[in-house]
């Protein structure tokens, strides 16, 4: 019987999506439970150790709200510019269709390769060292193309009948795109822009090439200082052989999914509160 | 009323001024749409310049006929093809779990699941995309590896089955998303045609619906690929750090970007050949990544849906 | 300075007389997409302080030719644009022209209603002011509350909306919210006032309340009105164009072109055997 036949293959079809589901939820118990032994408020507030049990992610975390917010102030002015232009200027020009083009591709660019670029030009030729801002703007180039991406849409669902009206009352066209479109779409770059940084945050391999280091006993002191992150102590916790700083990096993983988790529902939030429009 | 030299309009004090600072703010803007062009040509030029500098002293030669990569070694050896070997180990793996599920997933989630359950599994598996995969290595080494030993007799504690396996799970989001883009992008005619001939619901997912949104789904599994052959904590962590030219899942080996990860954690002094190697293995990967971004462009391009 | 309510009076049909200066001249305008011709040779005269109607099929052309009056059809990419449209004598397309001051002499009103989302009402008022910078430093408070009375008033919303200036644009009904859209028009002090299908969105009552409104600002401004309603353009209208194919068939004072048309395709238009 067909109707037989379609129950069997929607069984399996929802199977295939069911079976990874399961299987992370299952990891990511299993990685709860490992990190519940350390998780405790001393974890959040101590610096590495050699002694498992004493270590803390203190630097990663602060490294890490460092440059999420470094970041942000690199990426965010060039990202959306760069889409300001892509969107409201570019139209059918060549040089734009160019731009896109190698955009879209930037995005599949490995985050290791931009590790390797970071390596090259910001810690060695513009001489910043293995510092916090060469990590910021590594972090930046990296996710820049997101915030192109996610800003050119914002800019898009942006009536075109708003913009008429700017320009029928005789506002040029920057006057316009200022006052009227980046304020309508301001909640879904917002949006866009904090789901690029929580990327970013997540990234540990570009961290490793451009010499972040894991043992750090001391808050970084400015921009051209040397630093750790979240997922670079979680790194190094996981690659040592003692089971004991299994738990470690288990709980720095809590630690670092609890933020990510946080950052996304911020981004929910801008989305559902401002996207009714209206009130301010 | 009103004079009639209409270039001074009742706001007349901005006549002049208002058209060269637009010029300069669309300069300005256009200057930040070029930061991503000199992000390419920065990449371009660094990782073909270290790599000139690193042919000149190896010869390409030994870079592809060579079968060994010990280039850290005192007698170093500089054969790219068992990082590849690796890297296609553990993207194969990645690629034959996230396939066949992740497309299953989207015919589920565009053709059969009810919307309400779509509306809700469709944001979740962004979320699970948005997972650092920084987390799926530490599922691979310290959860995976454990449970796999137990059935699979002579599984080393790094090996490449472990991290392929994670890293389909760790794609399948995107397969499945993508694919399901894809499948809804085939328009309704073609299933009502084909339900009017009388074939059924499944039938027509495999001969009709499929076969329609074919280079959607193929753009989808390149994109894919390319982000498994790319991917690096997971394989950094969980699959070893010994280069093998070898298609054995159960033993260690190195991909490209772990061996990347490698030697920037070690102490390797500054221009020397050691140094130039990651140039070198990078550019293999942005080459090879690339054209697997420009093959799966042109197969959306191809795409009824079109458009990217 | 502020202008009373309006007061509802009937519309009247006044035919324009030779002594009325024309305000906006149309000359051998050609208006198009690319390679697609839209608006082809058309001449017209808009005489001062009266309603010019344009009617005709849909896709004859009538919002290209109005979106030609302010040169926002140039905005479009592929748009084209020859001839030329002289506002009190000097032609718009000249050369030393900047398009976005004639723009504040030419207001516009769009079909839809476009109050702008994240602005209250008194800041949609006073966008036009806000976007080009005209209200930057020296204007004192009162003077700009006075402006806000002021286009609301002439608007015909003044009275609905005075207890809640601070509410979103967005929070009035389709009707307010196009007056809202004519307030906001007004406030950068235009000379003409172009609208193009403005009551198309809207129900008949809020279609009457605008109809009587553009009556009222006839005093005050010259309208070009767009309309797809052949009862509106004969109630609200002194002359009527009517445009078919891009071309100007006839253009007359509007009880003539209604009961007396000189040309046949206009009769077949007008009393509904085509379009």
């Amino acid at each position: 019987m067909s109707a037989r036949r379609d129950l069997w293959f929607t069984l399996l079809c929802a199977a295939a999506l069911a079976l990874p589901l399961g299987v992370l939820v299952f990891l990511f118990g299993d990685v709860l439970l490992l990190g519940l032994e350390r998780l405790s408020p001393a974890f959040l507030t101590s610096y590495p150790s050699r002694h498992a049990e004493h270590a803390g992610v203190l630097p990663g975390l602060v490294g890490t709200a460092l440059l999420g917010v470094m970041t942000a102030g690199l990426a965010l002015p060039f990202g959306v510019g760069a889409a300001i232009y892509l969107e409201e200027y570019g139209g059918n020009r060549r040089i734009a269709r160019a731009i896109e083009v190698n955009v879209a591709n930037l995005a599949g660019v490995p985050s290791v390769v931009y590790g390797i670029l970071g390596l090259a030009v910001f810690v060695k030729t513009l001489g910043l060292g293995r510092s916090l801002i060469a990590g910021a703007a590594t972090l930046a180039l990296l996710v820049l193309p997101i915030v192109i991406v996610s800003t050119r849409e914002a800019l898009r669902a942006v009536p075109m009948g708003l913009r008429e009206a700017g320009l029928a009352l005789g506002a040029t066209r920057w006057q316009t795109i200022r006052r009227v479109v980046l304020p309508a779409a301001a909640p879904g770059i917002l949006t866009g822009a904090i789901l690029a940084i929580s990327r970013a945050l997540g990234e540990t391999a570009p961290l490793i090439v451009i010499g972040a280091v894991a043992y750090i006993t001391y808050l970084p002191d400015g921009p051209r200082a040397a630093f750790t992150a979240l997922p670079i102590q979680i790194f190094s916790w996981v690659s040592r052989p003692q089971a004991a700083f299994a738990h470690n990096a288990a709980a720095g993983i809590v630690v670092m999914l609890l933020l990510l988790l946080l950052l996304n529902a911020a981004a929910v939030l801008v989305r559902d509160r401002f996207s009714r429009g209206g009130s301010r | 009323m009103v004079p009639s030299e209409l270039v001074l309009g009742v706001h007349g004090r901005a006549l002049r001024a208002a058209p060269v600072r637009e010029r300069l703010v669309e300069l300005a803007l256009l200057a930040c749409a070029g930061v991503s062009v000199v992000t390419t040509v920065g990449i371009v030029l660094v990782l073909a310049g270290e790599s000139v500098a690193f042919f000149r002293e190896v010869g390409l030669r030994a870079f592809l006929f060579d079968t060994q990569w010990t280039p850290l070694f005192s007698s170093p050896r500089y054969g790219i093809w068992p990082l590849i070997a690796g890297t296609a180990l553990t993207s194969g793996i990645a690629m034959l779990v996230a396939v066949p599920l992740g497309l299953l997933a989207a015919v589920f989630l565009a053709e059969l699941a009810p919307d309400g359950a779509r509306r809700v599994l469709k944001p979740l598996l962004e979320v699970l995309a948005g997972v650092p995969t920084l987390v799926y290595g530490a599922f691979a080494l310290l959860v995976v590896t454990p449970a796999l030993q137990r059935v699979v007799p002579g599984l080393a504690g790094f090996n490449a089955l472990s991290p392929g396996l994670v890293m389909g799970v760790m794609i399948l989001p995107l397969v499945a998303s993508l694919s399901d883009d894809a499948l809804r992008a085939v328009p309704m005619p073609q299933r009502e045609g084909a339900w009017a001939l009388g074939a059924g619901r499944v039938p027509t997912i495999l001969r009709v619906v499929l076969p329609a949104a074919r280079s959607g789904i193929v753009a989808a599994g390149t994109l894919a690929l390319g982000r498994a052959v790319g991917e690096t904590m997971i394989v950094a962590i969980a699959a070893g750090q010994e280069p093998r030219l070898t298609l054995d899942p159960r033993v260690p080996i190195e991909t490209m970007t772990a061996f990347i990860v490698q030697v920037s954690l070690g102490d390797v002094a500054a221009g020397t050949l050691a140094s130039r190697t990651i140039f070198v293995v990078g550019a293999a990967l942005f080459v090879l990544t690339l054209v697997l971004n420009l093959l799966a462009r042109r197969a959306v391009k191809t795409a009824p849906g079109g458009g990217s | 300075m502020i202008a009373a309510p309006a007061p509802r009076a009937p519309p009247t049909t006044t035919a324009a007389d030779a002594t009325t200066p024309v305000k906006l001249a149309v000359r051998a305008l050609d208006a198009g997409f690319g390679a697609t011709p839209v608006v082809r040779q058309l001449t017209l005269d808009v005489p001062e302080r009266r309603v010019l109607a344009i009617i005709g099929p849909s896709g004859c052309g009538k919002s290209t030719l109005v979106r030609c009056l302010n040169r926002m059809h140039e905005l479009v990419p592929g748009a084209t644009v020859g001839g030329s449209v002289l506002l009190d004598d000097h032609d718009i397309y000249a050369r030393d022209v900047d398009p976005v001051l004639l723009r504040r002499r030419i207001g516009m009103v769009f079909q839809k209603p476009n109050p702008f989302p994240t602005m209250s009402i008194r800041e949609n008022v006073l966008a036009g002011l806000r976007l080009t910078g005209a209200l930057r430093g020296g204007r004192k408070q009162p003077a700009i509350d006075g402006i806000v009375e002021q286009a609301l008033t002439r608007a015909a919303l003044w009275d609905e909306v005075k207890d809640r200036l601070a509410a979103a644009g967005g929070s009035l009904s389709g009707g307010q919210q196009q007056r809202l859209c004519i307030a906001r028009a007004l406030a950068v002090e235009p000379e003409v006032l172009l609208m193009d299908e403005p009551c198309s969105a809207l129900d008949p009552i809020a279609t009457a309340r605008i109809e009587d409104l553009i009556h009222v600002l006839r005093e005050r401004y010259t309208i070009v009105l767009v309309t797809h309603n052949m009862q509106q353009a004969a109630r609200a209208s002194d002359l009527t164009a009517f445009l078919l194919h891009g071309e100007l068939i006839e253009c007359a004072p509007t009880e003539r072109l209604f009961t007396q048309p000189s040309d046949r395709r206009t009769e077949d238009y007008i009393t509904g055997k085509f379009g």
